[in-house]
């Protein structure tokens, strides 16, 4: 049987640069998971619908089950792990612990990359752009109230 | 599976060209990729577009607005030019999907996958864009967005053209656009009905008037019939009715996993009536 081919890419993942090899129809998020070791990058629905593999290309948040592991070839992915670590976490981090908004914690690398992103561009949001903001990310504990409020209370304690 | 990333518009023409029977153009990936994985799709080679970076773009010029085929449907929906000219485009591109989708899908990739609820066909019809088409060692085509969709996932592009650009007119300053959209929830809805006005006023009467459906026929499409009763009348509570009932004649829907033909139909005229008031009121009626 004829091999399938692979090919050479080369990415930053939280500032660290990595090479793996893909094939042609493989995902950022299969490749962040199986070849890179990022497990802290989830797999949900697998097709856009749920936001647990949200990440950061380029600083956008985008879902790494419909971006091509070679479409990210050369560019910056952030995940999780890099907006933050347990010795120095990310306010939207220390604030999504204080205010119970992790339950099973399956949506919540997702959730915080979709925050963070929409902080990013907009430091202030009021509730209504929370909320549109995390509106590709689904909280299957359906524990929403407490992601908007620890996200609104991030917002303030970065001013 | 192969994977083919041209860096220019010519060589992506020239790949296109060579491997049109199994090849299969990725740019966004949000449709692409999602039907690989339920293998509706099995391309033998992926033709990324992503890589055209100057096909990204949103121009003002003194009488169209252009916007690349890549750009995305976030730019679009963020863009000062088209929220002052074209509203209800912005508006529209808003309501796709939700935000992480929206900074990967691209507005041809919207166009191309010709979803009968495509929700950038139904401003993109009431702004009469044309969709700019090329391929390989041919002159550029011009293909008016009414007579750009087939059906279901069908569209007039041969499998050797791709689409570079959507032009519009700019709209005259005073005309009003609204548009609306019922899905089953907020985010990442599938529109059950779309429906989109545009409508430019004169002496107190309807100048002109452009209405569009989406998601109640197998393509979208525009509902010539309702515009020729709004144009040159003082518009009434009674014509909007008039319209309400004459738009059943434009609509095809069928019932599916979102609704009911019913439920379609009924919604069509409700939300045209509330897009009509709203166009028409304010001291205008």
């Amino acid at each position: 049987m004829k091999k399938k081919r692979t090919y050479p890419i080369q990415l930053k993942v939280n500032g660290e640069l990595k090479r793996t090899e893909v094939y042609a129809g493989e995902t950022l998020l299969y490749a962040l998971r199986e070849k890179l070791d990022h497990t802290e990058v989830k797999e949900g629905c697998g097709k856009g619908d749920c936001g647990a593999c949200a990440v950061l290309l380029n600083g956008k948040a985008v879902n790494a089950c419909l971006t091509l592991a070679l479409q990210a070839d050369g560019q910056e992915v952030v995940t999780i792990q890099g907006i933050g670590t347990p010795e120095r976490p990310h306010p939207l981090q220390t604030s999504f612990v204080k205010h119970g908004a992790i339950q099973c914690g399956f949506c919540t690398a997702g959730m915080i990359v979709s925050a963070k992103a929409l902080l990013d561009r907009n430091p202030h949001p009021t509730k209504q752009e929370i909320k549109e903001g995390i509106s590709g990310n689904l909280c299957r504990c359906t524990g929403y109230k407490k992601i908007v409020e620890a996200i609104e209370d991030a917002a303030l304690k970065m001013k | 599976m192969e994977y083919l990333a041209p860096n220019s518009l010519k060589d992506a023409l020239i790949l296109l060209k060579k491997w049109r029977s199994r090849g299969e153009l990725i740019a966004g990936g949000t449709n692409v990729i999602p039907a690989m994985r339920a293998k509706a799709i099995k391309p033998q080679i992926l033709i990324d577009l992503s890589h055209l970076k100057n096909l990204s773009y949103i121009r003002e010029e003194e009488k169209n607005i252009r916007i690349g085929a890549l750009t995305s449907v976030s730019e679009i929906a963020s863009s000062k030019v088209i929220q002052k000219n074209a509203a209800i485009l912005a508006e529209a591109a808003r309501q796709i999907g939700n935000p992480l989708v929206r900074n990967r899908a691209t507005i041809a990739g919207n166009l191309a996958d010709a979803s009968p609820a495509a929700d950038s066909a139904v401003p993109l019809l009431v702004l009469e864009a044309r969709i700019i088409v090329e391929k390989h060692k041919g002159k550029p085509k011009q293909i008016p967005i009414n007579e750009f969709f087939m059906g279901p996932n069908k569209t007039v592009l041969k499998r050797d053209e791709l689409i570079r650009e959507i032009v519009f007119p700019k709209p005259v300053p005073s005309s009003r656009m609204v548009y609306s959209k019922l899905g089953l929830r907020n985010a990442m809805a599938i529109s059950v009905v779309g429906v989109g006005v545009l409508a430019e006023m004169k002496n107190g009467k309807c100048n002109r008037a452009r209405i569009a459906v989406g998601a109640v026929a197998p393509t979208p499409r525009r509902a010539h019939g309702v515009e020729n009763l709004l144009e040159g009348q003082a518009v009434t509570e009674e014509l909007i009715d008039q319209c309400c009932e004459a738009i059943q004649k434009e609509i095809q829907p069928i019932t599916d996993v979102r609704a009911t033909l019913e439920y379609r139909r009924s919604m069509t005229s409700v939300l045209l009536k509330r897009l009509l008031q709203q166009v028409f009121s304010q001291g205008h009626v």
